[in-house]
């Protein structure tokens, strides 16, 4: 699906804006009609969805592994992550293949997210992004790096590490109770 | 100019510990043997590591390395005796140094202390005994540098007996010599470092200067040299340039050096140094250089008795190696490997797919692709070779894990007061790195415990009719596809009372169950486990058998105890030779493949319905022959929802762990293949039941049932639906 990197990528050339501050580049992708930005540094690639062999006992939104030319790698269903409405897989659910450090910051694992659509690339600096006021719900502040706006729209800048921690914690934890 | 060193730092490190590992091996021994050639192994592993240490810049481990060097010369030299407590102090000198390269290589900060300690233990123990013989060297401790004093004391008294010889060098280089990048004045200056040098340049065969060519050498050296060295000393500063010059080494003449008197400076044969620094422009000095200072007397000697050690030093090296048997190895970084053996698998996969597509084109076509067949074939028994070969590469003698014993059980022995005699068979034996890695732990646990539990103090062997010394013996070989390691010891042997005492203190048995030998001896396995009376800082605390055999299951292997009480006991341990591949059996449940390794398979049957029986309403068995085996759904164990629900539609595969026979309920078989093994936890997490992962020939991934931990885990759920497995035997 490489396609859908390239228009990701297409896309960038407008929406940058010249400030002092170093920019950086976010990936945003569709979540439920919200957008969501993580650190395109993080991302390895975007795949189409292919299915995944399911894993026994795990929390739900564990879809189960794939194949990443060769290596086996975990892939987790975002909305059911963030407790959000199961929408069955369309032709724009992709995978988004991202690094993710544990909580210890000793190891590194590769990890795959199904979210509905990826969008766009935007580069946003540190100063612009207004950090997030306390709010409930599933996504813990501490995922959140900030707020930014573009074209009217607001961009919930995922701090990737902790967002996927949790759930990396309820994983262990799973395994464990067996 | 400078180099950065650094790129070659982890070289280093290596040959250190290969050196330490030497030098450990060599230690012990010399406990049984003095061997002359043990003696110059270690000695020349010492060496290397002070001098690579000191040209990478850690002056640290040089200059410690250096006092034990020391120290081993003078073993070498017979004018030390190889007492034990000589051999624990180097014992634990290596291990300093051990830790010390491991610091520099963490760039952390070894702990001084301790390497202060065993410094001063090296120093005093040079001191005491070699003060009788260095009157002269002492006197002048106070103007020389440490590292002189030690040179001093240890060579003086050698050099004593040294004689002086006048040796005549004729050296004509080629005109190429220069070409080369050699320098004929470093050699003069080595030279010097030997003795004294007096150096006569013949420029006779300089052609007028127009028709010089000023990368040719035109000069011819004659030098004299009074030395204590050797020929072989002199040759070997000469070997670079052996071969593109004329060389005439001839011996002028000999005396007995006097031990009181000093070189005396050369004042007569002022001959003139020719350097060559810049080709083609002759330099003329005055050979005011060439003369030693008398003051710098002393200092000299110590020079020259060092460059005399490191030359013959370099002088065993050559000629072990040249004796020695050459390995014919590389150094690979692992990494590299591993992503060869990746690659492979990939190849594989896709080998696998290839045929599989062009298996359905020639049927289809009906004969018309016969070259394609024969070319798919082909491509898979090249694949499958290369494979093989890939995977010979991780293999690694178990003697890599076996090496360290001799030391352990040495240290321990002793400390707890008992006489062990430890012998190693199949130490060339090959296993995968992997599992040489992983099966350390597990052997030292072991040998411990048999140390410890097993073999008893000499009085009570003696009492017992046993000779005082006990055997502690490690084996290992292949059979099948398996690796096989043992430790066996002739001490006391598991005593079944004491163990079934204690199960039952524990509760993990019944008052009542009349158990087999087998059963019993498991039981030392169980967590929290230990009949040890008191708990030594050896062993004790029970936590040793139970993460030996989880270590052996994780490897994929098991782990068994036999005893003879009175008369010793063998822990077998079996894994599999590699990590990387497993032949599997396919079998689908719904819509998923899972691979059930082909050894632990027994047998695959269709199940007939008056067979089957069930317990307590909530576990199913099945009568085979004359045993009930417990059937296993998988597909309700796994929680998905797919698959068979009728035990007559599918087919039951009978596997056995633990001497145990259980079934496992599938959809049914789709054949045998070798896999590649991908491990799940890098990316994800341990799954107890599920070994790893594959990738199948369509590009899917098919988890990898691991047997023991599924039987586990359904024994695990059986006790939740207060499920009594421990019934049925």
């Amino acid at each position: 699906m490489n396609t859908t990197q390239t228009q990701a990528a297409e896309k960038t050339t407008g929406s940058a804006i010249e400030t002092d501050n170093r920019l950086d580049q976010y990936l945003t992708f569709l979540l439920a009609g919200e957008e969501y930005g993580i650190d395109i540094l993080r991302v390895q690639e975007i795949r189409g969805w292919s299915g995944a062999t399911p894993i026994p006992n795990m929390p739900d939104f564990i879809l189960g592994v794939m194949n990443l030319r060769g290596t086996v790698v975990p892939v987790i269903d975002l909305r059911k992550y963030l407790k959000l409405e199961s929408i069955p897989f369309g032709k724009t659910t992709v995978v988004i293949v991202a690094r993710i450090t544990d909580a210890d910051e000793q190891s590194e694992r590769t990890m795959g997210i199904v979210v509905d659509a990826v969008s766009e690339v935007h580069n946003i600096a540190s100063t612009d992004m207004k950090p997030a006021p306390e709010f409930g719900g599933a996504l813990n502040t501490d995922a959140i790096k900030g707020l930014a706006t573009r074209d009217e729209k607001m961009l919930i800048i995922l701090e990737i590490d902790a967002l996927m921690n949790n759930g990396v914690e309820q994983i262990l934890n799973a395994s464990e109770q067996e | 100019m400078s180099i950065d060193l650094s790129e070659f730092h982890d070289v280093f490190f290596e040959e250190c510990s290969e050196g330490l590992d030497v030098m450990e091996s060599g230690l012990l021994e010399l406990d049984h043997t003095t061997d002359s050639e043990d003696i110059n192994a270690i000695f020349r592993a010492a060496h290397s590591i002070k001098g690579g240490s000191a040209s990478f810049g850690f002056m640290e481990i040089s200059s410690f390395t250096h006092v034990m060097e020391t120290l081993l010369d003078e073993i070498r030299d017979g004018r030390r005796d190889i007492t034990r407590d000589g051999i624990d102090l180097l014992l634990a000198s290596v291990d300093v140094l051990r830790g010390m390269v491991a610091a520099a290589r963490d760039e952390q900060a070894y702990d001084q202390p301790v390497i202060d300690e065993v410094h001063q233990k090296l120093e005093s123990m040079l001191v005491t005994q070699t003060k009788v013989d260095t009157g002269i060297a002492e006197q002048k401790e106070d103007t020389a540098s440490e590292t002189v004093q030690i040179c001093e004391k240890a060579n003086v008294p050698r050099e004593a007996d040294q004689r002086i010889t006048s040796w005549s060098i004729n050296f004509k280089p080629d005109a190429s010599l220069l070409r080369a990048g050699n320098e004929p004045s470093r050699i003069f200056r080595e030279l010097m470092r030997l003795g004294e040098l007096t150096v006569e340049a013949d420029v006779s065969a300089i052609p007028p200067l127009s028709e010089i060519d000023p990368e040719n050498c035109y000069i011819g050296w004659s030098l004299s040299l009074e030395t204590s060295a050797s020929r072989e000393e002199i040759e070997e500063l000469f070997s670079w340039v052996a071969d593109e010059s004329d060389l005439e080494i001839a011996c002028a003449a000999t005396r007995q050096k006097l031990p009181d008197t000093d070189v005396e400076p050369g004042t007569g044969k002022q001959a003139p140094i020719v350097s060559a620094e810049t080709p083609g422009e002759v330099l003329v000095e005055a050979s005011a250089d060439v003369t030693p200072n008398v003051q710098d007397q002393p200092a000299e000697k110590a020079n020259t008795s060092q460059v005399t050690k490191v030359a013959e030093a370099t002088k065993n090296k050559s000629v072990s190696s040249g004796s020695g048997k050459e390995s014919g190895s590389i150094r690979v970084a692992i990494d590299k490997v591993d992503e060869l053996i990746n690659l492979v698998g990939e190849l594989v996969i896709t080998q696998s797919m290839l045929s599989q597509t062009g298996v359905d084109l020639a049927n289809s076509e009906a004969g018309h692709f016969d070259k394609l067949r024969d070319g798919l074939t082909q491509l898979e028994r090249n694949t499958r070779e290369l494979q093989e070969s890939v995977l010979q590469i991780r293999m690694l003698p178990i003697s890599f894990s076996f090496s360290r014993f001799p030391r352990l059980v040495r240290d321990l022995s002793s400390k707890i007061g008992k006489q062990v005699e430890l012998t190693m068979t199949g130490e060339q034996t090959e296993v995968d790195k992997t599992v040489l890695e992983k099966i350390g732990d597990p052997l030292i646990h072991l040998v411990r415990n048999s140390l410890d539990h097993g073999i008893e103090t000499p009085e009570v062997r003696k009492a017992a009719g046993k000779p005082e010394t006990g055997r502690l013996e490690l084996l290992a070989y292949h059979e099948g596809g398996d690796i096989i390691i043992k430790v066996i010891d002739d001490g006391a042997g598991l005593n079944r009372e004491n163990i079934i005492t204690k199960a039952m203190e524990k509760g993990l048995i019944g008052e009542t169950e009349d158990l087999t030998d087998e059963r019993v001896y498991n039981l030392i396995f169980a967590p929290g486990f230990s009949t040890a009376e008191q708990v030594s800082d050896v062993s004790g605390r029970g936590v040793g058998m139970d993460v030996v055999r989880r270590n052996v299951r994780d490897l994929g292997g098991n782990v068994s105890i036999n005893s003879n009480d009175g008369a010793g006991s063998t822990v077998t341990i079996r894994l599999p030779l590699t990590l990387a591949i497993l032949d599997g059996q396919l079998a689908r449940i719904g819509e998923e493949t899972y691979i059930i390794s082909l050894v632990s398979i027994v047998e695959t049957l269709q199940m007939q319905k008056e067979s089957i029986s069930s317990f307590t309403g909530q576990s199913e068995l099945y009568r085979l022959r004359d045993e009930y085996i417990p059937i296993i759904r998988l597909s309700e164990l796994f929680g998905t929802k797919s698959g068979k629900k009728n035990l007559e539609d599918g087919l039951l595969i009978v596997v056995e762990a633990d001497g145990q026979h259980h079934g496992l309920f599938v959809d049914e078989l789709l054949g045998q293949q070798q896999v590649v093994i991908k491990s799940l936890e890098s990316n994800f997490t341990h799954i107890q039941g599920i070994a790893g992962a594959t990738i199948l020939g369509d590009g899917k991934v098919a988890l990898i049932i691991d047997i023991p931990g599924l039987i586990q885990r359904y024994s695990k759920q059986c006790q939740q639906n207060e499920c009594l497995l421990g019934a049925v035997s």
